[in-house]
């Protein structure tokens, strides 16, 4: 490990809270004791890598992937694009994002989903892209379609895109979603209110970007992504592997 | 006024919904035809030196229910405890694992190699865990009971003794442990910001 490199402290005021009794299912399923809170370890500063052969010609194109280019999905054609940087500013290359979403009917191909919008034969929904040496990704895929869930008497998740990100270690791991400029249900969304700082809340709401859009093709948004940094110190003196 | 930081804030956590299947491991959720397999599903390759063991456990919630629909990543040194990437790190060995909560009976197993000691930590796991109701991912450590744990810096830091526990893994037979994950209530699971 350079030792000019150690993970920063999380700033756990940048999420949402754990406990938000408007999203049931959190109230649950949210610790009621304190995180225990350390400096990380090597089992931190470490995490697995994954290299850009793992991918495939269409995993970043969720538009043809699940029937490798048969055809094509139903909706709205979207590039989705941003870069991922950490929290000095500085590009994070090859992490893998992984993202997952519902058609653009609202519907997702799971067993427990039972929402009566159709399942579209052409769209799986799930695709996967490691960033370039700039920290850079895109992805090709359909608007997907907001949809109700069961939680208060009448909740819909706004339009949303799950992603996953594995930065260089563990401690880096983040899972979040990406909404839509102008989508009214953003602000009605419990989901999204767990996170009380509304300039937050704005960071994963990503912009139409006309610029990065295709005539007569597809629309872009845009989403950057801020990861968990490493401190810019001169040395350290703990033994190693503390 | 001062000199501005140029920090940026992390993206926020959202939680991972019911359907994280679908994005991390669809192939699990019958998702078949765009990966050949699932990431991570097995933190080692023939080869591995080391003692495989099994770890089978639950996760419940507040009211002692095994969720169903929980996924559960794992990060772990090779046998001699060094990391993919360092040094004489075992070539068979990527440390990462991806498991899911059984829909119908809410266990998960792990199948791995038993982990060495990395550095003056006590040999663990990482795990993180991932649900719906989950708004930000869970950070805890499966450890051994037949280890010595004197040293190690996340057990030597709970002040609560009892809770140290709650991170260490129940041998139920020949290489066989359970580790139940308790998110809230009585035994929850010490969990960790690191
Ligand atoms: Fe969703």
């Amino acid at each position: 490990m350079a030792k000019s490199s150690r993970l920063m402290p999380r700033d756990q005021t940048a999420h949402p809270r754990a406990y938000w009794p408007d999203y049931k299912t959190s109230v649950a399923r949210s610790p009621r004791n304190a995180l225990l809170s350390l400096e990380p370890t090597v089992t931190e500063e470490t995490g697995p890598v994954f290299g850009h052969d793992i991918l495939g010609k269409y995993d970043n194109d969720l538009i043809q992937n699940f029937t490798q280019g048969a055809s094509l999905a139903i909706g709205e054609r979207i590039r989705v694009h941003g870069r991922v940087q950490d929290e000095n500013g500085r590009a994070v290359a090859n992490a893998l994002i992984e993202v997952w979403q519902a058609n653009a009917g609202g519907r997702y191909r799971h067993v427990k989903d039972g929402y009566f919008a159709p399942l579209d034969p052409g769209f799986g929904g799930c695709g996967r892209t490691i960033t370039d040496d700039d920290g850079c990704y895109e992805f090709m895929t359909v608007k997907p379609g907001a949809y109700p869930w069961p939680n208060r008497a009448n909740d819909w998740r706004p339009a949303h895109i799950h992603f996953s990100l594995f930065g260089a270690s563990f401690g880096q791991r983040l899972i979040s979603q990406m909404y839509f400029e102008g989508d009214p249900l953003i602000r009605l969304c419990p989901i999204a209110a767990t996170i009380e700082d509304q300039g937050q809340l704005d960071r994963l709401v990503a912009p139409l970007d006309m610029a990065a859009s295709r005539p007569m093709d597809y629309l872009a948004y845009k989403f950057d992504i801020v990861l968990r940094g490493r401190r810019q110190t001169m040395f350290e003196n703990k033994p190693e592997g503390l | 006024m001062v000199q501005p930081l140029d920090i940026n804030r992390e993206t926020p956590s959202q939680t991972a919904g019911p359907y994280v299947h679908i994005g991390c491991i669809p192939t699990f959720a019958g998702i078949t035809t765009i990966y050949p397999e699932d990431l991570g599903l097995s933190p080692f390759s023939d080869g591995a030196k080391g003692d495989l063991i099994t770890i089978t456990g639950s996760i419940f919630d507040g009211t002692g229910w095994a969720l169903r629909d929980a996924m559960v990543e794992s990060w772990q040194a090779d046998a001699a405890g060094n990391y993919p990437g360092q040094p004489g790190a075992d070539p068979s060995v990527t440390g990462f694992c991806r498991f899911a909560a059984d829909k119908d009976s809410g266990e998960f197993t792990l199948k791995t190699i038993k982990p060495g000691p990395p550095g003056s930590q006590a040999p663990h796991i990482a795990l993180w865990v991932v649900a719906r109701g989950i708004n930000t991912g869970l950070s805890t450590r499966i450890y051994f009971p037949e280890d010595d744990h004197g040293s190690d810096p996340v057990l030597t830091r709970i002040e609560q003794r009892h809770r140290v526990d709650t991170l260490i893994a129940k041998k139920t037979g020949d290489a066989r442990y359970r580790f139940d994950i308790r998110l809230q209530g009585e035994g929850e699971t010490v969990f960790l910001d690191m």
